[in-house]
């Protein structure tokens, strides 16, 4: 998928003045944050089985090498193939080849990230295959040419109203006054378009949020079951999945999914864990004949032992941006590439560069509610911070922040200076704005102003007020201090 | 031994400064994969004994949105399910696991019309056995085998799953304990270190959020998730 992260500002500001975009994520706050604080409060161990979920994914990347090889060996014994893939590109052709074997002509999807990140729809429809999204969410923005706005539910920036005039115009066959208001219809339509196209399917490709190396199983997690019926009536089984998604037991999957769902949408478990393991056996009545693992890199083994490597134990629950002021605000498409909100902002620099997507680790009030819910307690905001160090010392900073910040660590590593000139600019812009209480415009802080008034100054620093307050309880006089 | 499978393994070993794991570190973690061990697992079944544990699934199997019905014996099973049907206005006609081909006695629902194997995608009702049922989270396990296939699971538009109270144990763990238990006594550790092709874990029936974050049952699955739990 092309990024168009450089644009992130131009982006946000469209999402911004975008009404319907603005409708629809208005559903954030009462539907994700709301169903996960419940879920949350019902298991009094939580807290601890967070701590649990980081050390088994840290010992695992300590080790990664090792689990890796043991989950290869486990695949292969069930009469499954493991593909080491370096790039996007090699996983692209390893995909495609595997299709051509069989002869395809229409594979179906489960939701996948990773597919995704290889930009695998594009590539298949160039090479005369035709991929259809099973995921309604997926599909919906499928039919309008559409990347995911967010990770676990990648229509949500799409109102109904929006996917009916999708519907009517892609399902041309139905009635053309049929009912689609209320969200039934939506379902009941797509299920019945689906059906036909698992049963036509020659591959069927899914994600996988784990990778087990005791037994060599993928795991995928989902509450529609498409992804299930995708490598259920599919002659081969695709599942495409990067090399962090690995833990070592069934019993640490156990840990982790405790974790996953109740950070995701509020659900103690989602409807469907499924753990497929090999091709279907001898005198099985349904299954997929073969099994493959496409087991990309892409950047991830370089991670290691970096800065970034606690991102690896990212499990893609979304809790990041359900809780993100910013995602909220410009939604998921305003950053530009394939993973939005806080995870994304760490994550993808750490793919693309951070020349493409150096603008995101700003997209940021540094709140810190993101690392605040994180189940696997990855530093997010740590992470952005280390982005922009590296920004700044790549000179890739604009030059008016890195003329600002020049300034301000030159006052700043000289203390009575800068007592002086903020003393200078309190007392001026508080004797300046003292009629209005607030500044329409200002020299220099048109960024703040074009969009709110800037409250005046009362006229005194913070180090001042401090000083006195001080001064007044060392002298036994001050009431409140503690 | 693909060239892109050494670069990565290569990149992963160079990025944690040290070669591949030998000796007492590689056979340590032999030794995790071989002897699973748990982690924490939450209380909140701890100590329930059969009718503790029964309760507590039946409560959870609620929560997920099944409707659930208990029976005092396998024999009840087939007139419950006729009368299920009924009440839901549900077509008297299904088609059964293999596996429940001996154990169900439908000559007590004479209307009903039962056929046994997989389905196909044109039956309305499915009933199968469990494996398991975790009454932790109100979550069933199925495994994949020529007596209980897969598609049953997904294709209808209503799935009823015929769970035996000594099939309920507590955590997710107790159910990795028991299949490997299983596993092992069936000999069967050849493919895939004993997993069967598919093990699912089904906890209510499919839903979607996709449209406006408002839920909607039968995404692509069942519809309906009617769990019938039988004292055995």
């Amino acid at each position: 998928m092309q990024s168009t992260s450089r644009s992130f500002k131009q982006n946000a500001h469209h999402a911004l003045q975008d009404a319907t975009l603005q409708r629809a994520l208005g559903n954030i706050k009462t539907g994700f944050q709301e169903k996960r604080r419940q879920v949350i409060a019902a298991l009094p161990e939580f807290e601890a089985l967070r701590d649990a979920g980081r050390d088994i994914k840290n010992h695992t990347l300590a080790n990664l090498d090792f689990y890796l090889e043991r989950f290869e060996e486990r695949v292969t014994e069930a009469g499954g193939v493991v593909h080491w893939c370096r790039t996007p590109a090699e996983a692209r052709q390893t995909i495609l080849e595997i299709c051509r074997r069989r002869n395809a002509r229409t594979v179906t999807k489960g939701k996948s990230m990773i597919a995704e990140e290889i930009g695998l729809n594009e590539f298949l429809e160039a090479n005369a295959i035709e991929p259809v999204e099973t995921d309604l969410g997926e599909y919906i923005i499928q039919l309008r040419h559409e990347p995911p706005s967010h990770i676990i539910a990648p229509a949500i920036h799409v109102t109904r109203e929006q996917i009916a005039d999708d519907f009517r115009r892609h399902h041309s066959d139905l009635d053309p006054n049929r009912r689609l208001e209320e969200p039934r219809d939506f379902t009941d339509e797509a299920r019945a378009k689906l059906r036909d196209r698992y049963f036509q399917a020659d591959v069927g490709i899914t994600g996988a949020n784990f990778l087990i190396a005791e037994t060599g199983s993928t795991v995928i997690v989902t509450n529609e079951g498409n992804g299930d019926m995708t490598q259920l009536l599919g002659k081969a089984h695709v599942v495409v999945a990067s090399l962090e998604k690995v833990v070592p037991t069934l019993d640490d999957a156990a840990t982790i999914l405790r974790l996953l769902a109740r950070s995701a949408t509020g659900q103690e478990m989602s409807v469907y864990t499924t753990f497929s393991t090999g091709p279907r056996r001898p005198g099985d009545l349904d299954g997929p004949e073969e099994f493959h693992v496409v087991l990309l890199d892409n950047g991830r083994s370089a991670m290691l032992g970096t800065e970034f490597q606690e991102m690896l134990r990212c499990i893609r629950c979304a809790a990041c941006m359900n809780h993100c002021p910013v995602y909220a605000a410009v939604g998921g498409h305003a950053y530009g590439w394939v993973y939005p909100g806080p995870m994304g902002a760490v994550l993808t620099p750490s793919l693309i560069g951070v020349e493409e997507a150096g603008h995101l680790p700003n997209a940021s009030t540094f709140c810190g509610r993101c690392e605040s819910v994180c189940p696997m307690r990855i530093p997010l905001p740590k992470m952005m911070r280390h982005y922009r160090t590296r920004e700044y010392e790549r000179g890739l900073a604009p030059g008016t922040v890195r003329a600002g910040l020049s300034l301000w660590s030159f006052l700043a590593t000289r203390p009575s200076l800068y007592r002086f000139v903020t003393g200078m600019a309190a007392w001026t812009l508080g004797a300046l704005g003292r009629r209005a209480g607030r500044f329409k415009s200002l020299p220099m802080a048109g960024g703040w102003t074009g969009v709110r008034d800037l409250p005046a100054p009362e006229g005194r620093t913070f180090h001042t007020l401090w000083a006195e307050r001080q001064g007044a309880e060392r002298r036994g006089s001050g009431g409140t201090g503690r | 031994m693909s060239s892109a499978r050494d670069q990565i393994l290569g990149s992963i070993r160079k990025s944690l400064g040290r070669g591949a794991l030998e000796g007492e570190d590689a056979a340590r973690l032999h030794r995790r994969l071989a002897t699973p061990s748990r982690n924490l697992i939450p209380d909140r079944t701890a100590g329930l004994d059969r009718d503790g544990l029964a309760r507590q699934l039946v409560g959870k199997l609620g929560e997920a949105a099944c409707s659930v019905d208990e029976v005092a014996s396998m024999a009840e099973v087939p007139g419950r399910i006729a009368a299920w049907l009924q009440r839901e206005n549900l077509p008297a006609r299904l088609v059964q696991a293999p596996a429940l081909a001996n154990g169900l006695d439908w000559s007590k629902a004479p209307t009903m019309e039962v056929k046994t194997g997989t389905a196909d995608g044109s039956e309305d009702t499915s009933v199968t056995p469990v494996f398991a049922a975790v009454a932790e989270t109100g979550t069933l396990m199925l495994l994949s085998d020529a007596p209980t296939p897969t598609g049953l699971n997904f294709l209808p538009e209503n799935h009823v799953a015929v769970v035996r109270r000594s099939q309920v144990v507590g955590p997710l763990e107790d159910a990795w304990s028991k299949l490997r238990a299983a596993r092992a006594e069936a000999g069967a550790a050849a493919a895939g270190a004993g997993m069967p092709r598919t093990v699912n874990l089904i906890t209510g029936p499919s839903r979607t959020g996709d449209i406006e974050q408002r839920i909607q049952m039968g995404a692509h699955g069942p519809r309906r998730l009617h769990v019938i739990v039988v004292d055995d």
